[in-house]
């Protein structure tokens, strides 16, 4: 790919930076807004969210061709290439603390503190004047103030276990496509990593149905106590991140179609793919843990 | 498939760009987004100052004066994120820029464009949270651990949650470009058991930063998410946990407040052997030592906490951990005192900062061991003792380090020397009122005086007013700090030599003053002798 040079390359000056800056902050300022908006009125809150959003995709549209065109006319030589995986690695590892917090969360909510809600351990004398007449149990009910009124937890042997059949074949798919990519076969390439995007798109879809299904018939909520809370907001934050891995895919996807990659040039390739394995593990922590447990 | 050209890039190979907005706005070069870092890290110091001016004002005498007690809280709780996120921590990047780079041999950072954004997110980051003063329903007020419930109320709480992200995805991606610099970037021959210290604590340090951002992350999109979105982490009806906000918090805040002190701990290595003319003490135990304090720094976070209701194991765990980090600790001062054991020394203004660094930082370590003892801690917990502890490791810790650090290398930045005689002015003045500011405190504690409070007892009137004239002072003497940077970098006549100071050793100091916009674009040949540690064998 290209002739490589030996300087490191250091790039020229760039406008994406402060774009990215700005359109950053238009978003949480128009979000930020919004929240605050009192019941009824939008305010401009919601318009500036969405500006910033468009934003932030053309900017990410920018920035990455600008990358792109560098990568094409071969001026990221092995050295670059280091860093640019460095990157990756250490954003995925903040990846992964991010949702060790709410990991954390539930751990700690259900280890803790509702047991000593109940009156366990250290919680005898809250439980005894505040809510004696709760008892303490995980995934039925919704605290002592019956926040959010009784439920039922998604069973996990139904949808879930299909969704971590799909996304563990994604990861199959997706190595092989890898593989392929290793000794140049574009058209398997093209084949696998088409299926890693289609089960990504399918797994997303079966999550929504599910989520649907949580709200009209089990009566599961973001509101159903702390079991909602956490239930919500790590399987919430994972399909975000599948989202953009399935976005990411495809992206990839369409630039083995145009013959961006060789076969020991494809840092791109790779980092999405660390990227779908390490959501997968995520998957996994949330199945056994969210689900099963 | 290499049909475009590549040599465009380089045009601006020989010196900085003549447009202003060009040069500052779009930059990609280590120098330039480093002094960016700094002047910002400067500005945000005096922001951050005027407010606790207005904190000392109204504690001079017992009663409400000046200002409403909302106002006070807002100011205790902007005061306190201004100076963590906007003065201490961009300094620090700041000088990671400029000087990681020139340290082991790189043309610039690792990923120059994203260096650029770490930059940039930081002032409109600072814009949203400084906004919220000028709200209808005012700004935070809880204090800037932002325990739930109290900082659920209000109309802020939005505003500081996605300030806190965007300040986070900066120091993320900040912290990122300085580990692959410092891993991918080296002149080939600096070992990583050659690198500087500094750069030692730095590599650490963004280790840190990568592991608990996203937790402070998490912990303020829970915050986000209970106040708008009807979650109840932190609501018992809801059988969440307030107390459980923070744990995530300190998980967060302890390593943080070490990702405050491990860079200082760096640049006074740098600076004593410089001055005292002799190699480090111990250097590879030096390294070690902060490894381990951070590595301690993951499992003390709810010493923060222990007056909240902890079971008894974990207090008891909690405080002997907590302890332990006294010994590594430990290793660091010996080993400073050490390097000044029989050393010319000489006292120049980088080096009677970094002298003032090592005593004073190590009165703070010493209440923190005090509060570190549990039973005791029920009696300091939440006084002014506490504040007492944290200012002095961090005002004459992490921000006597920062300024040691500008003395020292503004020379190599400007090409001109800064004038001692008043370099010496701000240093006494500071060292002195410093200690007026925030020594008292320790007794007003001790005396049981609650912080965050803008009214006091009587019986706490001396000290506080003892304390405020010295913080009048502290803060007028970093004025003289500002005259000083503004005739360095615009006025000074005096040239710098390239090894501005007699002791030097190191990369850095091979290269001209002020440094060129472009250093190191063909790795150094590296002499062992020149680094300074090279010729230790420890």
């Amino acid at each position: 790919m290209g002739h490589q040079q030996d300087a490191y390359f250091v790039p020229a000056k760039s406008y994406w930076p402060i774009v990215a800056a700005v359109v950053m902050f238009v978003t949480v300022f128009g979000a930020a807004h919004w929240l605050n908006a009192p019941p009824g009125e939008a305010g401009f809150g919601k318009t500036m969210l969405t500006i910033g959003f468009v934003g932030i995709l053309l900017m990410f549209f920018g920035w990455f061709r600008s990358v792109i065109r560098e990568s094409l006319a071969g001026n990221y030589n092995s050295q670059v290439d280091r860093s640019f995986r460095m990157g990756m690695m250490w954003f995925i590892f903040s990846e992964v603390m991010f949702f060790g917090a709410f990991f954390g969360a539930l751990f700690y909510a259900r280890m803790f503190a509702v047991p000593w809600l109940g009156g366990e351990g250290h919680g005898v004398l809250t439980h005894q004047f505040l809510w004696n007449d709760y008892t303490a149990a995980w995934g039925t009910n919704t605290g002592p103030g019956h926040v959010g009124g009784d439920f039922q937890t998604v069973a996990p042997w139904g949808l879930p276990l299909l969704n971590t059949l799909i996304l563990l074949s994604s990861s199959v798919t997706v190595t092989i496509a890898h593989h392929a990519l290793k000794v140049g076969h574009r058209g398997k390439i093209l084949l696998f990593l088409g299926l890693t995007v289609l089960l990504g798109a399918t797994f997303l879809y079966f999550q929504a149905h599910e989520y649907m299904e949580a709200y009209r018939e089990l009566n599961l909520t973001l509101h159903s106590g702390v079991y909602g809370s956490t239930f919500f907001m790590l399987t919430g934050f994972h399909g975000m991140h599948v989202t953009l891995g399935t976005i990411m895919l495809a992206i990839i996807w369409l630039r083995v179609a145009r013959g961006h990659f060789s076969k020991d040039h494809h840092f791109g390739f790779e980092a999405v793919a660390w990227y779908w394995h390490f959501v997968d593990v995520v998957w996994l922590g949330l199945f056994m843990f969210v689900y099963i447990l | 498939m290499a049909h475009a050209a590549t040599h465009d890039h380089h045009d601006d190979h020989h010196g900085a760009p003549k447009n202003f907005f060009v040069r500052w706005c779009m930059s990609t070069n280590h120098k330039d987004i480093g002094t960016l870092y700094l002047v910002f890290s400067l500005l945000m110091f005096f922001i951050g100052g005027s407010f606790a001016m207005v904190i000392r004002a109204e504690l001079f005498k017992p009663g409400l004066q000046l200002v409403q007690p909302y106002f006070f809280n807002e100011m205790t709780t902007m005061h306190a994120l201004v100076m963590i996120f906007g003065a201490v921590m961009p300094a620090f990047v700041g000088l990671g820029n400029w000087m990681i780079p020139l340290m082991v041999g790189a043309p610039d950072m690792a990923l120059p464009r994203m260096n650029n954004l770490s930059f940039w997110i930081l002032p409109f980051a600072f814009a949203l949270l400084l906004s919220t003063l000028f709200l209808p329903g005012g700004g935070p007020a809880g204090g800037w651990t932002m325990y739930p419930p109290l900082s659920l109320q209000g109309s802020s709480t939005a505003y500081v949650v996605f300030a806190v992200h965007l300040m986070g995805i900066s120091s993320i991606m900040g912290a990122i470009n300085i580990i692959a610099t410092i891993l991918n970037m080296r002149a080939p021959g600096m070992d990583l058991l050659k690198m500087p210290v500094f750069v030692w604590s730095w590599l650490i340090t963004a280790f840190l930063l990568i592991a608990v951002m996203p937790v402070l992350a998490g912990a303020v999109t829970m915050l986000l998410t209970d106040k708008y979105f009807g979650t109840n982490f932190f609501n018992a009806a809801g059988g969440g946990d307030p107390v459980l906000f923070q744990h995530i918090f300190w998980f967060f805040g302890h390593p943080e407040v070490y990702i405050m002190i491990l860079p200082a701990f760096g640049l006074v290595s740098e600076i004593i052997p410089t001055f005292a003319r002799k190699p480090i003490f111990g250097y590879k135990a030096m390294v070690f030592a902060i490894a381990s304090i951070a590595f301690l720094s993951f499992i003390v976070w709810a010493h923060h906490m222990f007056a909240v209701g902890l079971p008894l194991g974990g207090e008891i765990f909690f405080m002997y951990a907590t302890m332990l980090i006294a010994v590594p600790t430990g290793v660091k001062v010996f080993n400073w005192v050490s390097t000044m054991w029989g050393g010319s020394m000489t006292f120049e203004t980088p080096m009677l900062f970094a002298i003032a660094f090592v005593i004073l930082f190590t009165i703070g370590g010493f209440s923190g061991l005090m509060l570190a003892l549990a039973p005791a801690d029920f009696q300091y917990h939440d006084t002014y003792f506490v504040v007492a502890h944290f200012h002095y490791v961090l005002v004459t810790g992490a921000i006597f380090a920062i300024i040691a650090a500008t003395y020292y290398w503004l020379p190599k930045w400007t090409g001109h020397m800064y004038s001692e005689t008043w370099g010496k002015i701000h240093f006494w003045n500071s060292v002195i009122w410093v200690n007026v500011l925030f020594f008292p405190q320790h007794f007003l504690g001790l005396a049981g005086m609650p912080r965050r409070i803008p009214d006091y007892n009587v019986a706490f009137a001396n000290f506080n007013m003892i304390s405020s004239i010295g913080g009048f002072l502290f803060g007028a003497s970093q004025l003289i700090f500002l005259g000083v940077l503004v005739h360095a970098v615009w006025f000074s006549k005096k040239k710098a030599a390239d090894r501005v100071w007699e002791g030097a050793k190191g990369l850095e100091w091979t290269v001209p003053s002020p440094a060129p916009y472009h250093t190191f674009d063909v790795p150094p040949v590296i002499h062992d002798h020149e680094l300074a540690h090279g010729h230790v064998e420890d």
